[in-house]
Order: structure tokens, then C-alpha cells, then sequence
């Protein structure tokens, strides 16, 4: 009698794992569905490359003053360029934002980039997005060395970024190659100094320096005095002081200037793809983030990035955008696969 | 039996295939020159180091732990079996990120041994001790009677039948090794995974990425081959259910100390210190960090994507399960070994061949939670094979002749005896799969719908900008919804013991 009823149990349990089966092939999918349809029905997708904490006040803000709900992927630069490629036009992203510009070029030369609506490119002055018109700048960060005062006084510092490659500065420096901002400096040292200096200055990079996985470590690291100086973005160092300061508070920026590759200038792009079923939306969020209140989000967030557009100042915290000197690169230029092929050549990556 | 066997390799070679295509469609010239670049020697190095020095560490600390618990008369022997047990709770990258809190300098190889020692070393406890509970004394008794000594007996007796429960602990554990990347991503030390991860990050899936993933693919079955040659042919299998004698405890005496504080030392790094920080970071938090409306989705999605999961993984096992057991041949190791070259690729492979193969194939199913589903099925089938292959041996066929000679039809008799023989491991297998649902990182970071997020992508998500007391909370419910797995599965293993 006993074998019996565990003999049920059994074929209960085997009737539950069969039930679980029949749920994975309808439950998982009408759930997604659901919320898919959610967001397919009466909101936006976006691929976002950027801060998901920056977009996400962004999409906050957006869906409160219009209504349009917006669903987020996430992920880094170049992989989101080369997943919408592989999407083509079966992608499910209506927007795409980055950090950095070359991920945006990808995307435009593989065509699939709808023309920004006039009203959006008119909000952002000429610098800070291509001439093409397919995208547009949404925000910029400055390349900046973070460094230990107490290991390196202030007559020791490079002169120019590629000083950085020379033997006198072996282990003493970090930086992050796999994030797509490192990347993002070595397209505009391209751009700016041609292959084989890029080819030689990598070469010595891959000597010199120590590699951390994203910019905000690497700062860190600077700051613990496990290394003396690190090449990352502005921001890190100004949104950490803004909070607590304690993977900051020893490190202290230094901005190279004088149209230096390390004074690069990054600008981050936001298009509209021409797949997008709800082209109408995207193109308003497009124009919202570039619009007054978006930009204010960069003056008054925890964002610390540079504003670009509809006259809205940056945070009074960095350094004016104008004092930075930055070299002239034109952002459709900047040629992201040349760049991984030549730091995989180079065996950072 | 077998055609589903079959089909289910078929599909579990959708990733290798993919791999494959992609190294032939690179052309050879830019194949041997991604290959045979110093930064592969890099990684090689490191990944090779980091098998080699881990896997004997977490045999000794695990077939050791598991003795001591099982065959000793070690004090509190009931409370070290969980003990020993509770590290599988936290997530390896849960434990480097609160041994980088601890030591925020630790990098490079010796920080990945003992990350990963502390991690993994249960994987292998878990099956040596339920092997050493289940092992019928008699045999002991029969060895002993003969003359043989204590030593002698643990040696030539008792080791030898812990052998598949040793290997294929062995192998889940290189296998993780070979896998992991948030882990060793936090501590800064490159293996080709992580390598992978990167190339990843900056191309999608670019050539260099699909060449590292070749190496990683042949690293993986070498380790297979080792085991396949390691694994012996011996069976050990009770005949007959009649009450198995209780075995005898070896008296500890004056080697108790030293045991109970090795064992509460291991306890402490691998499970204590995890936890402290973890909570540590939490009350440093506040209570901001808790924002509901960020983790009850993540939580629910997690826990649904865990039960689904599990319960397919199961069913989906068996069929192989049961050919590599019953019906042993060539034939069946080759698709055993088809699932375990998939479940050794990163996810990020995998992940990777589902969009590729997704998109270009059926775009209908790109970007659904079945796509996913599929992905942990292929990516933790070898968890639920280690532990139904177990199962299963210690079922013996007879029992079902038996049964049939008795007048039962097959599939009666398959279904009350051997079926339910090998549901608590099944169980286990089930809990095994849960747990590495839930800690999955890379695979759901590539293959989720649109707007979902599970714990261990927000965790990594908050770690990664480091924000500590942000990812806390994530972590917590990682560990919580872990626990009552692990413990599932030391009942479980107390069970099959037959206590």
C-alpha cells in the first residue's frame, strides 16, 4: 500500500515536471509577450550603451511628461552596434544610445540609422554631431589622467598622452581596454596620428600599463596607491566626490590640453534606427534627451557629463568644456572595428 | 530512449556547430594568426595554472571534508554535513566581490585559486559524501575480515568506488573553471572566458572571440577525455534491498581538535566571510537600496527562470542518463560528451549562437524567455547527468528484469522501480540546476527578452559601477534563494544514504 501511494507521488511529480514543461513552452513566452506587448504596444525600446543609471532619469522624466513607456537593454558600445548589425532590420531596438561615437558610425555605415527629425539636430550645435545627420550627439566626456599627487609631483607629468608609452613610465599607469571610452581615445589617436603611431604607442601601452575592468576601478586603484595614474573620463572623479569621495579623494585630475590625442573630447550619440515601428516616439525621445529638460538632467544629475545641447550649461563642477583644448576630430571619422583589430594585434585584448 | 537521446545531442551541438562554422568561415591564414598570438599564451597559462592548482585542492578539501563527516566519529557530524555544503549557496562572483571588499588588492592567479577553491570545493564534497554514505559496509567488513587494515580499507576499498562520484566532481569543477567570468573579471585575472567577454564586449561576436572560443572548446575536451579514461569500467551496485548495515565510524580520538577547527576554518573563508561582508555592505546602505520596484521583478523573473529551468533540465537528462548507464557503448559517451563540450563553453558562447542562430533562423523566438530556457538546459544538462548517472548506477537493471518477470510491463516497471529509484536524484540534479540558474550571469546577460533582469545582472550590473551597498541586496536574495537548494540537496544525500 505504501509502495502505492509514493507510486502516485511519483507520477504526480513526473505530472508536475511535465506541467513545468508545458509552462516553459507557453508560460516564459506569453509572459514575455505580455510585457512584450506591453512595451511593442504602447512604448519604446532602447539599447542603451550609456550610464543605465543617466538613462535611466532620462527615461523617468521622458515617460512622465509624455506617457510613452520605455523598455531598456543594456549593454556596452560595440557589442550593441554589432547586435543591431546582426539584427538588421529585424531589430527590436527602436533607440540606440552610447558613450562614445565610433559605436554610432558602425551602426550609420551599416546603413540602418533613420535621418534625426530637423528639429532634434537643430537643438545640438555642428561640433558635436556628424554632418550626415543620421545621429546625434547626446552628452560629451573629456579624457583625463587621474594621478597619486604624493607618487608623481607636478613637473613629472606627461607632457602628451603618448608620453605614456615611454619606459619611464612602466607599471606605473592604468587604464580599462576593454570598455568601449579607452577604445573610443585610441579611434581619435588614429584619427589624429595614423597607424603606426597608434600601432607603436599600443606596443608600448601594452609594456607600461595595468589593466582594470571599467574606469571607475581603475580610479580606485589609484586612489589605494596600488597604482600611480590612470587614463579615464572626467566623470568618474566628479561623480565620486559629488557622493563620498572615498575612491577619489587621494587622486587628482590632470586635463593634457593643447589639442593632445589625450585631450580627445567624446561624444556620446543617440539615434533613431530605420527598422523602428514606432519611429514617431523614438524620434520625440531622441528630441527630448537633446532638449532642455534632458540636457538640465546633465547640469543638475549625478551624471557629471558635459551638456551639448539647447544651451544648457554643464555642471558648474568641471571644468569649463571650452578650456579643455580639445584636438578637432570629426566624430564620423573615428573607426571603431580598425581599432579592435589593432589592440587585439597588440594583445590588450 | 535512444532517438531522444539523440535529438537532444543534435540540439545541445548547436553552439559547438556554431563555433565550429565560425573558425572554418574565418579562412586559415586569420585563424592561426587570432590562435597563435602571445596573448593566448597569456591565457593559456593562466587558465591551465589555474585548473591545475584548483581541482586537486577542491578533491582533497571535498573527498576529505566528506570522509571526516561520513566515516569519522567527528563531533557534530550532522551539523558539518551542511556546513560543508553551504559555500554552493553563494555565487563565486558574490565571493570575490566580498573578498575584494576584504582585500580590495587582491589580484592575479593565487586570488583566483582561492576564490574558486572556496566556491567550488562542495561540487565535489556533495557527490563523495553521498557516495560515501550509500557504500555497503559489508564490502569494508569483507576487506577488513581479510586482514586488511584502516588505511588499507579507505585505499583499496573505499576510493576506488568513490571514483565516479570523484571524477565527475573533479570535472563539474574544471568545468566551472573554464566558465566563469564575473569571478575572476572583479579580481582582474584573464582567462580565455573573460578573454572571450571582452572581445565580446568591444565586437559582438568578432573573429578574435570566436578563435579564443575554439582553444577554450579544445581545452574542454581534453578535460573530457580524462575523464572518460578516468572514470573505470567496475560496478558497484547492491543487489537485493535489504537493510543495509550502518557503517562504522573510525574513532578520531586526538585528531579531533585539529579536524573541528580545519573544518570551521574552511567554513569561515568560504562561507562566513561572504556572508559578513555581504551584510556588511547592507547596513552600510541603508535602507535606499532597497528599492522595490528595481528588486521584487528581478526576484520574481529569477525564481521563475530558476523552477522552469530545472524542471525541463531534468526531463531533458534522463534519456542520456539512462543510456550511459543501462546501455553503455561508445555510442552513448559520444552524446554524453556532445552535451558536456556544450556545458563547458562559456555562456557567452552559447548565448552568442542562440542570437546568431536566432536571428538569422527564426527571428520569431529571438529574444524570448524560451530561447534563454534552452540556453540554461544546454548550459547545466552535465549537473543533472553527474547526478542521475549516480542515481541510475545504483539502481541495477535487475531489479527492473525482476520486475518484469514478476508480470509488470515494461514502462510499469521502468516507471515504479527504476524511475523511482533515481528521483532523489533527480531532485538533487534539479536543485543543482535551480542554484545555477539563479547565479547564471553571462548567458542571461546576452539572451534575455527586452527589460528583463534577474538578480545576478542587476548584482553585476551595481558591482561593476561600484556601488557595494547597491549590489547587496541582490546578493542576499542570491544566497537566500540558494540556501534552501543546498540544504534540499544535503537531505537529499542523506536520503539516497539511506539513514
Amino acid at each position: 500500500m505504501k509502495l502505492r501511494k509514493n507510486a502516485l507521488v511519483g507520477i504526480a511529480v513526473a505530472a508536475t515536471a511535465v506541467f513545468g514543461l508545458a509552462a516553459c513552452g507557453s508560460n516564459p513566452d506569453s509572459g514575455s509577450a505580455g510585457s512584450g506587448s506591453a512595451a511593442a504596444g504602447d512604448g519604446i525600446t532602447v539599447y542603451n550603451a550609456q550610464h543605465e543609471s543617466l538613462a535611466q532619469e532620462w527615461i523617468d522624466a521622458f515617460t512622465a511628461e509624455t506617457g510613452i513607456k520605455v523598455t531598456v537593454r543594456q549593454g556596452s558600445d560595440t557589442e550593441m552596434s554589432n547586435q543591431i548589425i546582426q539584427e538588421g532590420d529585424a531589430s527590436p531596438a527602436d533607440v540606440f544610445l552610447t558613450e562614445n561615437s565610433p559605436a554610432m558610425t558602425q551602426v550609420e555605415n551599416a546603413g540602418l540609422f533613420a535621418d534625426v527629425d530637423q528639429a532634434t539636430i537643430d537643438q545640438v550645435p555642428a561640433e558635436f554631431r556628424p554632418s550626415t545627420g543620421k545621429w546625434t550627439g547626446i552628452a560629451a566626456r573629456s579624457t583625463v589622467l587621474v594621478y597619486d599627487k604624493n607618487k608623481i609631483s607636478e613637473d613629472k607629468l606627461p607632457k602628451s598622452m603618448l608620453d605614456l608609452a615611454n619606459p619611464e613610465w612602466k607599471g606605473k599607469w592604468a587604464a580599462s581596454p576593454t570598455g568601449a571610452d579607452f577604445q573610443a581615445i585610441v579611434s581619435a589617436l588614429l584619427e589624429l596620428k595614423g597607424e603606426a603611431a597608434t600601432e607603436e604607442w599600443l606596443a608600448g601601452m601594452k609594456e607600461n600599463y595595468k589593466a582594470y575592468k571599467g574606469n571607475s576601478t581603475a580610479m580606485k586603484a589609484v586612489n589605494a596607491g596600488e597604482v600611480d595614474a590612470a587614463l579615464i573620463y572626467h566623470y568618474y572623479y566628479y561623480g565620486d566626490q559629488a557622493e563620498t569621495g572615498e575612491n577619489s579623494n587621494n587622486v587628482t585630475p590632470y586635463y593634457f590640453k593643447n589639442e593632445d590625442p589625450g585631450a580627445f573630447i567624446s561624444v556620446s550619440g543617440g539615434g533613431v534606427l530605420k527598422s523602428s515601428k514606432k519611429a514617431e516616439d523614438a524620434q520625440a525621445f531622441l528630441k527630448f534627451i537633446t532638449g532642455k529638460q534632458g540636457q538640465e538632467i546633465l547640469k543638475d544629475g549625478t551624471s557629471f557629463e558635459y551638456a551639448v545641447g539647447s544651451g544648457v550649461d554643464s555642471n558648474e563642477a568641471l571644468v569649463p568644456i571650452k578650456d579643455l583644448e580639445a584636438p578637432t576630430v570629426d566624430p564620423a571619422k573615428l573607426n571603431s572595428t580598425q581599432v579592435t583589430d589593432l589592440m587585439t594585434q597588440a594583445g590588450l585584448l | 530512449m535512444s532517438l531522444l537521446a539523440v535529438l537532444i545531442a543534435l540540439f545541445s551541438l548547436v553552439p559547438l556547430g556554431y563555433v565550429a562554422y565560425m573558425t572554418v568561415a574565418t579562412g586559415w591564414d586569420t585563424a592561426v594568426e587570432l590562435i597563435f598570438r602571445p596573448r593566448v599564451g597569456e591565457l593559456l597559462l593562466n587558465t591551465v595554472m589555474l585548473t591545475v592548482i584548483t581541482v586537486p585542492l577542491c578533491l582533497v578539501l571535498g573527498a576529505g571534508g566528506a570522509w571526516l563527516v561520513e566515516r569519522t566519529t567527528l563531533r557534530g557530524h550532522r551539523w558539518w554535513a551542511v556546513a560543508l555544503a553551504a559555500p554552493l549557496a553563494i555565487p563565486a562572483f558574490v565571493n570575490s566581490y566580498s573578498w575584494v571588499s576584504a582585500v580590495p588588492s587582491l589580484e592575479g592567479i593565487w586570488s583566483g585559486v582561492l576564490i574558486a577553491t572556496l566556491s567550488y570545493f562542495p561540487l565535489v564534497y556533495i557527490p563523495a559524501a553521498a557516495a560515501l554514505g550509500r557504500l555497503d559496509p559489508a564490502i569494508e567488513q569483507s576487506a577488513a575480515s581479510l586482514g586488511l587494515g584502516s588505511w588499507a580499507v579507505f585505499f583499496r576499498v573505499v576510493l576506488p568506488q568513490l571514483r565516479i562520484a570523484l571524477t565527475g566532481g573533479a570535472l563539474l569543477v574544471s568545468l566551472h573553471l573554464l566558465a566563469e567570468y564575473g569571478a575572476f573579471a572583479m579580481i582582474r585575472f584573464d582567462t580565455f572566458t573573460t578573454a572571450i567577454m571582452v572581445q565580446f564586449q568591444s565586437t559582438f561576436n568578432g573573429t578574435a572571440g570566436n578563435m579564443l572560443a575554439s582553444v577554450l572548446v579544445f581545452l574542454c575536451l581534453i578535460l573530457l577525455l580524462a575523464e572518460v579514461k578516468s572514470r573505470g569500467t567496475a560496478r558497484y551496485a547492491r543487489i537485493g534491498s535489504g537493510a543495509p548495515a550502518k557503517a562504522t565510524r573510525l574513532p578520531l580520538r586526538h585528531y579531533q581538535l585539529p579536524a573541528q577547527l580545519s573544518l570551521a576554518a574552511v567554513t569561515v573563508l568560504a562561507f562566513g566571510v561572504p556572508v559578513w561582508f555581504v551584510l556588511r555592505w547592507l547596513i552600510a546602505g541603508g535602507s535606499e537600496v532597497w528599492a522595490a520596484d528595481e528588486f521584487l521583478p528581478a526576484l520574481l523573473q529569477t525564481l521563475m527562470y530558476g523552477a522552469v529551468g530545472a524542471a525541463v533540465t531534468i526531463v531533458v537528462a534522463f534519456p542520456m542518463a539512462y543510456l550511459a548507464v543501462r546501455r553503455p557503448s561508445g555510442f552513448s559517451k559520444l552524446l554524453e560528451l556532445s552535451n558536456y563540450v556544450t556545458s563547458s563553453l562559456p555562456g557567452i558562447v552559447v548565448g552568442l549562437a542562440f542570437v546568431t542562430v536566432t536571428i538569422r533562423a527564426v527571428p520569431g523566438i529571438y529574444q524570448t524567455a524560451g530561447v534563454l530556457v534552452a540556453a540554461y538546459v544546454l548550459l547545466f544538462l552535465p549537473r543533472a547527468l553527474v547526478n542521475l548517472r549516480s542515481g541510475l548506477a545504483q539502481a541495477p537493471k535487475e531489479l527492473d528484469e525482476a520486475a518484469q518477470s514478476l508480470g509488470k510491463a515494461p514502462l510499469t516497471s521502468f516507471v515504479r522501480v527504476t524511475l523511482r529509484l533515481t528521483a532523489p536524484a533527480a531532485a538533487g540534479g534539479a536543485a543543482l540546476v535551480f542554484l545555477a540558474i539563479v547565479n547564471e550571469l553571462t548567458a542571461t546577460l546576452l539572451l534575455s527578452p527586452n527589460g528583463t533582469r534577474t538578480l545576478a545582472t542587476e548584482f553585476w550590473s551595481k558591482s561593476s559601477e561600484i556601488d557595494y551597498s547597491g549590489a547587496a541586496p541582490y546578493a542576499l536574495l542570491m544566497i537566500l534563494l540558494s540556501a534552501p537548494m543546498t540544504y534540499l540537496l544535503f537531505q537529499q544525500s542523506k536520503k539516497v544514504a539511506g539513514q
